[in-house]
């Protein structure tokens, strides 16, 4: 206990002094002041101490599970597990979800039902994503790309040729689709983290073009008065624009949950997770790894793509502003947040990283500096996120 | 005809001396890479972290009323140690625990550690850009060929030259250096013969930090403002100068950095400026598409 108390405290020693200049220090060159702020020495050390003990307590946590892992005690499954497991109380938790989800708009308020609509597109992203890293274990960081892809083919399409959002929904994500297989045909063969630097330039790149191609998107002052989706040609008022996208945002969920949940389980779901746990055992097996990436690849990029129109249609307004990398890591947060290749964790993840900074507007600007500290805890701790993919596993019954 | 050599001229030192920068950020990516695999991500915050403690000692000392000379070494210092002390901190925290966890991991954390640094300093300092002193004074021996190349060029060329030609020093006689390279080459044997590979590690994040630290101070002064997101840009490109190289290689992350610096000083000069940084994410793309192993890397085949 001594130990431990006295590791803390040298943790908070050194974290004082690291600390020092940028905490401490603010210095202003041009008119030559100083400011000294002393109190986040004391902010830091006290923070760091029990932090410091916390990432001990929690390490050994950690080593101590992996240990029973191995001598092969049964692990019990978490209570969320086994609801969702367990056919009857699936059915039920499902249905009583949904019909939170339809009652919604009628209990809250405008705002709170744009929040949710915001709030469910990154549960749609984070599911096109998880098909990307969480089952095929390609390390996308430039998912927003094919965001971006999908909002302005439906903000140009529109601008310059008038077609609806319906009209348009397909075509965004198809050319989004075609995107990736178009990036992915080259890249696809690098290594797990090449990939990632790679994806990470080309969102880059689509979003310095679109910033800078002025004539073809115009430029970083981007595209306003973009309709919203239309209903058989009814006039909306605003409410009901919004609720009704809300809607379509529900039932978008749900018919991406039912093909999520339909494609883990096909022969290409199976060949993803294969995979991403070994390559070569995989070609040995008779896998075409090029081909079922670029599946993996071009499905993600679609949904992005169907997404990326419906943002347009929402906000109706876009600039190349909305589609930064910070963007593609808030996304890969709510996927390793929630749990790689786990459908519910997903989209709990999603809920949380949306809807936490939604009603905790005091700390909104601590908000990337939590995503980024999550983002550590989470492969530190928990790489299994916080709803782990269950492992499909057989026992043998020795006795027989 | 003569206009347009000048015109090349000062486009080639320009590229020369981002180059030179860029080489001092790429070799830590390269050293970290080289012995434990991992594209640190965080990198490029480590080096943005040095301008910023490099500009808050600088402003000090010179409210003290420090020469100039006095300033820039001291500045320097102040960058180098806390540089380090964070590159030290981080590989603690974000990777060590990570060791043995499938390759991926690492790489989000490092992401994580990445956008968790911008925001720090975001939020203690501020998101305006400062303007970064001049503390690389014009020298009055450099004044007949100022229309060639400037003072401040000069001696970011110089300070990188003397720091690689000390960095292969120790790399190549000194027992770290020695440690490192066998740690490089398989760290299990290099534990069997007595290393110890922690220390090791942490030696290569120190180095590779302070290498940034210097790096980060030099081209604030020379661009002369900073702010909390340069860190992003800057250590891509330094990741693609190390990749177009071959990463692993030291003297591959140099010539690599050159080459970037070149290519994007040549192509915002003759083509077009809006698109400085297309080119070098355009570059790495085309490099890990057709040559993954880079200029002067190793072929790596994934074995069974």
């Amino acid at each position: 206990m001594l130990t431990e108390l006295r590791k803390s405290l040298i943790a908070s020693i050194w974290f004082a002094f690291l600390t020092f200049p940028i905490m401490v220090i603010k210095v202003n060159s041009i008119e030559k002041t100083i400011q000294w702020r002393w109190m986040n020495v004391v902010y830091v050390m006290v923070g760091i101490f029990f932090l410091s003990m916390a990432f001990r307590f929690l390490l050994k946590q950690k080593e101590m599970r992996a240990g029973k892992e191995e001598s092969g005690t049964e692990i019990k499954l978490s209570p969320i597990h086994q609801l969702i497991n367990h056919p009857t109380y699936r059915v039920v938790f499902g249905a009583a979800l949904l019909l939170f989800a339809v009652v919604y708009p009628f209990v809250f308020s405008t705002y709170q039902i744009n929040i949710m609509t915001t709030a469910l597109m990154y549960v749609v992203l984070g599911l096109g994503l998880n098909i990307v890293v969480g089952l095929a274990g390609l390390l996308d960081l430039g998912y927003v790309a094919f965001y971006a892809v999908g909002a302005y083919s439906y903000a140009l399409l529109n601008h310059h040729f008038g077609l609806g959002f319906w009209a348009v929904l397909p075509i965004g994500g198809v050319l989004a689709a075609i995107f990736g297989i178009l990036l992915g045909i080259p890249v696809l063969r690098l290594r797990g983290d090449y990939l990632a630097i790679v994806t990470l330039g080309f969102g880059e790149i689509i979003r310095l073009v679109l910033e800078n191609w002025g004539e073809f998107s115009k430029g970083p002052s981007g595209i306003s008065n973009i309709p919203r989706p239309g209903l058989f040609g009814i006039e909306l008022s605003l409410n009901d624009a919004i609720t009704y996208t809300y809607y379509l945002m529900v039932i978008f969920v749900v018919v991406t949950i039912f093909f999520v949940n339909r494609l883990q389980d096909s022969r290409l779901g199976r060949a993803w997770i294969a995979l991403r746990e070994d390559e070569i055992a995989c070609q040995a097996m008779g896998i075409d790894k090029m081909k079922t990436k670029l599946i993996a690849f071009s499905l993600g990029a679609f949904w992005a793509g169907i997404i990326g129109v419906m943002f347009a249609a929402k906000t109706t307004f876009i600039n190349p502003a909305s589609f930064t990398f910070l963007e593609s890591a808030m996304i890969l947060s709510i996927v390793v947040l929630g749990g790689m290749g786990s459908i519910v964790g997903v989209i709990l993840g999603a809920l949380i990283l949306i809807l936490l900074p939604e009603y905790l507007r005091e700390l909104s600007e601590y908000r990337m500096l939590a995503f980024g500290a999550a983002l550590v805890a989470m492969m530190v701790f928990r790489p299994q996120g916080l709803i782990s993919n269950v492992r499909r596993t057989y026992s043998i019954n020795k006795d027989e | 005809m003569l206009m347009d050599f000048d015109y090349f001229r000062e486009l080639f030192f320009s590229g020369l001396t981002r180059g030179a920068i860029y080489a001092l950020i790429a070799l830590g990516y390269t050293m970290v890479y080289g012995i434990i695999g991992l594209i640190n991500f965080a990198h490029g915050e480590i080096y943005m972290i040095g301008a910023f403690t490099a500009f808050i000692a600088a402003t000090i000392f010179s409210i003290l009323g420090f020469p100039a000379l006095a300033i820039i070494i001291l500045a320097g210092v102040c960058a180098v140690i806390w540089s380090a002390s964070y590159g030290y901190t981080i590989e603690k925290i974000a990777y060590k625990p990570l060791r043995h966890a499938p390759r991926l991991s690492p790489l989000i954390s490092a992401i994580g550690m990445s956008i968790f640094l911008q925001n720090y300093v975001l939020l203690a300092q501020t998101s305006d850009f400062l303007p970064f002193p001049a503390l690389i004074p014009d020298f009055d021996f450099m004044e007949p060929y100022a229309h060639i190349v400037g003072s401040t060029d000069v001696v970011i060329l110089a300070t990188t030259t003397v720091i690689m030609i000390i960095l292969t020093f120790i790399i190549k006689y000194t027992k770290v250096g020695k440690a490192m390279r066998a740690t490089a080459q398989d760290r299990t044997m290099a534990t069997l013969v007595g290393i110890n590979v922690n220390r090791i590690i942490s030696a290569t994040f120190i180095i590779g930090s302070s290498l940034a630290a210097v790096g980060g101070l030099l081209i604030a002064s020379h661009i002369g403002q900073i702010n909390f997101y340069i860190g992003f840009i800057a250590g891509i490109k330094a990741f693609t100068a190390a990749v177009l190289g071959g990463i692993g290689s030291i003297p591959g992350a140099v010539l690599g950095s050159v080459i970037l610096g070149l290519t994007e000083s040549f192509a915002t000069g003759y083509v077009s400026s809006d698109y400085e940084d297309v080119f070098a994410f355009s570059l790495l793309v085309l490099i890990l598409i057709f040559k993954p192993s880079g200029i002067l890397g190793k072929a790596d085949n994934q074995k069974v």
